[in-house]
């Protein structure tokens, strides 16, 4: 049931939705290092802190490998943390995602998405976020910009019920830097929706406590006789917590409506697929465009829906599954490439599609790496270049087709 | 009062029985650095020997609170742990970031630079046993000329160690300070005089290391006393920029400034077994360059 509420619209680019997103959070702890295009969020949030308007600590760390190592630390003293980057900066705090999430700490991190070096590129794709999908994060991929604020107060709240840190992940500029009325909420709101963190560790001399220790393969007995878990327990309940957060992705998501008159109870987004025959799939911002795409080939008279990925970890894979049961033919459009194989998120799809009684083709098209910019026509020529190739083999080629001059 | 074998606090914050090789210093040091902290503290470790001293899961030979952190990350780990007790207004905990050679003047010294410029309030503690020990004595930026170790394996070291406590003076904090584990009273009163400041605090403590600088267990305390008199560890503390020789560099100083030659110190460990005379004497001439300029610098003789 959606409530009644006063929409309070603002005109706000990606980032200033991010940062309003933060303040409302009523973030402890933020430690960010400037990189382009993320680099406005955290002027805003600094701003925010200088003027009085946000009591938290922003400190300007010097590199994105510190940025995640102050929010690991601030987290386990019971701060509320949150971070930013994009594309380089991702990929310097590598190390530090997978001691985030090892450590099991609701870190929310806002990824600007952009193309990774070399050579140099500050413009959009998603193989930064992409690359670090095995880390044990939650990633939510946004559409637009009401999706960057509203993820990111639900991200606190999925992080911190499921202990696992949330990578909300936004495109570059198309996004970012891209202006559109965005309906922000009271802070009353907000705090209605998300309580306090409560931390599952607190550093406290009153109560010492070693974290983050040497720890063997297998189990070990304490000192007082209980035997506690092995490296690969630990492993296993974080892979756990990851697949029970698809719930309570849907439930914060469900909830989040009911306060907020805004529904995410769905792990991804869905238009026109209860009578489509062919299903284009894209993630981020490319899934409005191929909204688009689908609206001109309906209009030739083909039956085309569009599944817009928001959740890529967990995969949401029976909920694919049950999306895609009437589709013939998948086109999926990846603005990433695990080279010497195909897109990431056409893997996911054709792995979560092995063993179902759906056999539909698959095809996988690599679009708009580093800013390359992707029309609405294009999505469609390709959906058509697929549809024809349907005729010659149904089974799904070894790699991808990339949409380029080569 | 000053820190006596009497007076010292008796309470002890590591328990009987750790990991570290028998004869280390690094345990003899973090002893009576928790004791002058009095418990009172969160630490932040990175991979290191104190990572094995700290125990394995779920068993710990030590009684604070402590965050093991990445190779790289120790000065921010302790940004963060100063930001978020900060945040949450919590008042009277020193946090302690601890960590050897290896992290300090190499991986980690970007993250401890950033945390220094911007005056974190923190203790950092080198423990700086000249090398890689924990992965079995690998050449670092604080390994001494002369010496050989597993990538310095037939020649030996051919580089100087670089100084990283003038490389902390220079980023203008209140506080470093030279330690050794051999002196673990002057130690005990620097890290109680840290204790009483604000702003990023930098202790360097020289901890001798008998399986990787190839001496006798028994000898560890010799080791460290031997690097003093021949002024190859020279112990001062600078407060606000003033100068001043400490324990026993500051008796030998007052006793006319004679050192003792450094040949006793390098003869006496397996690590320099291929060190030359030539090195020596240089080595012996840098010593007493510096020794010069530390009496020159002293504002307490």
């Amino acid at each position: 049931m959606a409530i009644q509420r006063k929409a309070n619209i603002h005109i706000l680019d990606g980032n200033q939705a991010a940062a309003i997103a933060a303040m409302m959070s009523r973030v402890q702890v933020i430690a960010a290092y400037p990189i382009t295009p993320q680099t406005p969020l955290t002027e805003q949030l600094s701003q925010y802190v200088e003027e009085g308007e946000l009591q938290a600590e922003y400190v300007a760390v010097e590199s994105e490998h510190s940025a995640m190592a102050v929010c690991t630390s601030a987290s386990l003293v019971g701060a509320r943390t949150f971070t930013a980057t994009s594309s380089h900066g991702l990929a310097y705090m590598h190390e530090m995602l997978h001691w985030a999430a090892g450590a099991r700490l609701p870190i929310v991190l806002a990824c600007v998405n952009r193309a990774i070096g070399a050579p140099w590129n500050v413009l959009n794709d998603q193989q930064d976020s992409i690359s670090q999908r095995d880390t044990g994060w939650i990633q939510i991929y946004c559409r637009n910009n009401q999706e960057i604020l509203d993820t990111i107060i639900q991200a606190y709240r999925i992080a911190e019920q499921v202990f696992v840190p949330v990578m909300v992940c936004y495109d570059g500029y198309i996004l970012s830097h891209t202006e559109m009325p965005v309906d922000v909420p009271t802070q009353e709101e907000v705090d209605k929706y998300l309580p306090h963190y409560k931390p599952h560790t607190v550093l406290d001399p009153a109560k010492p406590k070693n974290y983050n220790l040497v720890t063997l393969a297998n189990p070990r007995v304490g000192v007082d006789g209980k035997l506690c878990h092995g490296y690969m327990e630990l492993r296993y309940l974080l892979q756990e917590a990851l697949q029970n957060s698809k719930e309570v992705i849907v439930k914060a998501g469900k909830e989040f409506n009911q306060v907020f008159g805004r529904d995410y109870a769905n792990v991804f987004w869905e238009d026109r697929n209860e009578d489509a025959e062919i299903t284009i799939v894209a993630m981020g911002s490319l899934a409005m465009e191929a909204i688009v795409a689908a609206d001109m080939l309906r209009e030739q008279g083909i039956k085309v829906g569009v599944l817009g990925l928001r959740v890529f970890r967990p995969f949401p894979k029976s909920e694919v599954v049950q999306a895609l049961r009437k589709s013939k033919l998948i086109v999926v459009f990846d603005k990433n490439i695990s080279y010497g194989s195909e897109g990431a998120t056409c893997s996911e799809i054709k792995s979560a599609l092995y063993g179902t009684y759906i056999n539909a083709a698959v095809r996988n098209f690599i679009v708009g790496l580093g800013g390359r910019d992707v029309k609405a026509r294009e999505l469609v020529e390709a959906t058509k270049k697929a549809i024809a190739s349907l005729k010659e083999t149904v089974v799904n080629p070894d790699y991808p087709e990339w949409i380029c001059e080569i | 009062m000053k820190a006596n074998a009497v007076n010292l606090i008796e309470q002890e914050w590591i328990l009987p029985g750790n990991r570290t090789c028998p004869g280390c210093a690094l345990s003899l040091a973090y002893r009576h650095i928790l004791k002058a902290l009095e418990g009172q503290c969160i630490v932040t470790v990175p991979a290191s020997c104190a990572t094995v001293l700290h125990g394995m899961y779920p068993i710990t030979a030590v009684n604070v609170p402590c965050v093991n952190t990445p190779f790289a990350s120790t000065g921010a780990s302790a940004t963060g742990l100063v930001a978020g007790l900060k945040a949450l207004g919590k008042k009277g905990i020193t946090v302690l970031a601890f960590a050897g050679d290896g992290g300090t003047h190499d991986i980690g010294i970007q993250s401890l630079s950033g945390a220094a410029e911007r005056q974190m309030d923190f203790i950092y503690i080198c423990y700086d046993n000249e090398g890689y020990m924990n992965t079995g004595n690998q050449r670092s930026g604080s390994t001494p000329l002369g010496a050989v170790s597993g990538t310095t394996p037939v020649l030996g070291k051919q580089q100087y160690q670089k100084d990283m406590t003038a490389i902390m003076e220079a980023h203008g904090i209140p506080y470093v300070a030279t330690c050794s584990a051999s002196y673990p009273l002057d130690l005990y009163e620097k890290v109680k005089k840290a204790r009483t400041i604000e702003g990023t605090r930098f202790l360097h403590v020289h901890t001798p290391c008998p399986p990787g600088w190839l001496f006798p267990f028994s000898d560890t305390i010799k080791i460290g006393e031997m690097a003093v008199e021949t002024g190859l560890v020279v112990l001062y503390e600078i407060e606000d920029g003033i100068f001043r020789l400490t324990s026993h560099s500051e008796s030998m100083a007052r006793r006319g400034g004679n050192l003792q030659p450094v040949r006793e110190y390098f003869i006496s460990q397996g690590r320099f077994k291929t060190i030359t005379e030539e090195q020596i004497d240089e080595l012996q001439d840098w010593v007493n360059a510096r020794w010069k300029q530390c009496l020159h610098r002293a504002t307490n003789l």
